[in-house]
């Protein structure tokens, strides 16, 4: 096992470190150390930047743009925009679509979607969770009616992430009703979100922000052609998908990033007359917490060495998702401790601008934090994974 | 010994365990937090009705009396609904100042308008660099020929935008002791910061430039407030105490009801030993009730001045 990075490696690591620093726009580094709200143009931005030097999709094949990067290159790549600061690219298209695309899409779906995604023409969103199916997905209830050339879709998705900008949505829905195991009744449909029948309403999360949404199916037409996969065969491609589970689940790169500010923090912030940084009992939460860090980024390098070595991690990546989420909202927590009183302001009343922003932003950005240990997976099902499918349990 | 509320104390909770329940849902919070003072003048005129805005101070200027565990089956109930006006502000931290040290003319002058909701106050105490340390004040007082001038900034004053009277702290140039001010949000050299709270509620970075008052603002002894901040900060800190009992309550029997009535795979998800675990971890840190004695003797402890 090898722990290290090779000297090839790590000259590949400064490179992309330079490159992200001359390229990476100010105005979107400051977006993102102050915790403020991205817009979708600050994403496509981003992404657009990150299409023309043609690193927007490394894993793809380099055929559709891919980089032909090996797994280290690629994962060094996403520490790094981690630990830079870049705001993120959304997954549900680029990494998520995409695979399933690549994986179980014709070809004429691949030459219709891939460029388009490549470039940022369309935006996409992903319709799996329902009122009724949360962890418990198999039971979705959306159901798609069959009539000759098209489905006609009804029901509801929620906490649809970003599906107001979204121009494309790729949903589970029930073509089925009557089949043996319910998983077998779930087919796989890419929907236009322009389509007569769609209609999105927000839902305002705890940090005030309108980030995920309701999004409604009233007799909406979806040509057959829409499907990927075969009819009934779309448990398949989302069980594809949640085991594409990636390396970088864990966001060690932003943690770092995040850790380094909150030393940095408790270094000016003043307790009787010192430092933060020197109180034992502070100083003690941020040890602890760098040393969780560390031992979670040990642990992404012992996979990784698996990669190299051809072997594709399994269910043990569900730990890389519990300790990354527990990191994440620990920093969350230590960053406003560290700011003490000055953490009270939540938002401005008459407009930016009022008092220091990153103070400000550090209330929403821990009530948003909440959502990491219930999304994708909660932690409680990943828990359940690993006894399960590594404990024999 | 009981630790019990008694019976006056059972029926001041009834009233506003009934006042919250018909008058203060959810919904109506969330259009007072919504609206641009961020608290309801009608609620704060129903809270004076009651007499919970006279509670703790002395029958001479209109109030009832009352000790701190009074204020704290109050402060419970609060809790449980998220009130967000400014009761602590007013009642439990800057109008305690003025109970407890301030001259018969003080006190003349400001409880009875506090006791019928004519006017709320903040305490400005907290600094940039002070964390919570109370005797770290760099705000000064100056003694001017007819009085005082003082400046300085203060943080996160809690209820500073909607108060009409600050009590603010400051360090007196020539004892080198702190001292508290009765200060008009509105007088000069007064600016306000305002901004919503993690909680909602509205407070403010506070500048104080060349603010010059009379003689008369002056509250307490000169330079020798530190004791008694120390002391109201106490007794609020146990106000605020009861408020998080309140609203844990609220969030237990909220949870574990979901956990009765949300469904996956095919059962409660209460069902779960996960979730059950956790559950059971949650009710030990759950409010007392009369028959909860352990939490009531805490409560005590941390209400000597009851």
């Amino acid at each position: 096992m090898d722990l290290n990075y090779s000297a090839e490696e790590l000259a590949f690591r400064d490179q992309m470190r330079a490159w992200l620093e001359a390229n990476l726009p100010d105005d979107l580094r400051r977006k993102v150390a102050d915790y403020e709200r991205l817009s979708k143009d600050d994403l496509m931005r981003w992404h657009r930047i990150l299409a023309k030097a043609g690193w927007v999709a490394p894993a793809w094949p380099k055929e559709w743009g891919g980089t032909g990067w090996n797994v280290a290159q690629r994962y060094i790549f996403e520490e790094e925009c981690g630990y830079v600061g870049t705001p993120p690219l959304i997954p549900f298209g680029l990494t998520m679509c995409a695979a399933v695309l690549l994986r179980f899409g014709t070809e004429a779906q691949k030459k219709r979607f891939l460029p388009r995604i490549y470039k940022g023409d369309d935006f996409w969103c992903q319709g799996y969770s329902e009122p009724g199916s949360g962890s418990d997905l198999a039971s979705l209830k959306t159901k798609a009616a069959r009539h000759e050339d098209h489905y006609v879709v009804n029901g509801q998705k929620t906490w649809t992430t970003l599906a107001h900008y979204a121009d494309w949505i790729f949903c589970l829905v029930r073509t089925d009703a009557n089949a043996e195991k319910r998983q077998e009744g779930i087919s796989f449909l890419l929907i236009d979100m322009k389509t007569p029948g769609i209609s999105v309403r927000p839902l305002i999360l705890m940090d005030g922000e309108h980030e995920v949404n309701e999004v409604f199916f009233d007799d909406v037409k979806v040509p057959v052609e829409n499907r990927v996969h075969e009819e009934g065969k779309g448990w398949t491609v989302a069980k594809y998908l949640l085991g594409h589970e990636r390396l970088t689940t864990g966001r060690i790169g932003a943690s770092k990033r995040e850790l380094a500010k909150l030393k940095e923090i408790a270094s000016k912030q003043m307790k009787d007359g010192r430092p933060l940084m020197r109180d034992a009992r502070f100083r003690d939460k941020v040890s602890r917490l760098e040393v969780e860090l560390t031992a979670l980024e040990i642990t992404n390098l012992r996979f990784l060495d698996q990669l190299r070595g051809g072997r594709v991690p399994g269910p043990e990546v569900s730990m890389l998702k519990i300790k990354g989420t527990e990191i994440q909202q620990t920093l969350t927590e230590l960053m406003m401790q560290a700011l003490g009183p000055l953490a009270q302001p939540f938002r401005s009343l008459d407009g930016a601008g009022d008092f220091d922003e990153f103070a400000a932003g550090l209330a929403p950005r821990y009530c948003n934090f909440r959502k990491t240990t219930i999304y994708a997976g909660s932690n409680e099902i990943q828990r359940n994974i690993i006894s399960k499918a590594i404990l024999g349990l | 010994m009981n630790f019990d509320y008694n019976e006056e104390q059972q029926l001041l909770a009834d009233s506003v365990r009934r006042f919250i329940r018909e008058d203060y849902d959810f919904e109506s919070r969330k259009k007072i937090v919504a609206s641009a003072g961020g608290w309801s003048e009608q609620v704060w005129g129903t809270f004076a009705e009651m007499g919970l805005l006279g509670l703790p101070f002395s029958p001479d200027y209109g109030g009832f009396g009352g000790g701190a565990v009074d204020l704290m089956s109050v402060m419970e109930l609060f809790g449980e609904a998220l009130v967000v006006e400014p009761y602590l502000a007013t009642v439990g931290l800057a109008a305690q100042f003025v109970a407890r040290t301030g001259t018969a003319a003080q006190k003349k002058r400001i409880l009875p308008q506090v006791v019928a909701g004519e006017l709320k106050m903040a305490f400005a105490q907290t600094e940039k660099d002070a964390r919570y340390n109370l005797g770290q004040v760099a705000t000064t007082a100056r003694k001017t020929g007819g009085g005082w001038q003082l400046d300085g900034g203060k943080c996160a004053v809690i209820g500073g935008p909607i108060a009409e009277m600050l009590v603010v702290s400051a360090r007196s140039a020539d004892t080198g002791g702190i001292s508290l001010f009765l200060v008009e949000r509105e007088a000069k050299g007064v600016a306000l910061k305002p901004y919503r709270t993690l909680d909602e509620l509205r407070a403010a970075d506070i500048s104080l430039e060349g603010v010059t008052l009379g003689a008369d603002a002056l509250l307490g002894k000169e330079g020798g407030a530190l004791a008694l901040i120390e002391e109201v900060v106490d007794y609020a800190t146990a106000l605020l105490c009861a408020e998080a009992v309140g609203a844990i309550k609220y969030a237990n029997d909220a949870t574990l009801e979901y956990l009765k009535t949300r469904k996956q795979f095919g059962v409660p998800i209460g069902m779960f030993q996960a979730l059950q675990h956790r559950m059971s971890r949650r009710r030990r840190s759950r409010s007392p009730t009369p028959a909860d004695t352990s939490a009531r003797k805490r409560y005590s402890c941390m209400a000597p001045w009851a």
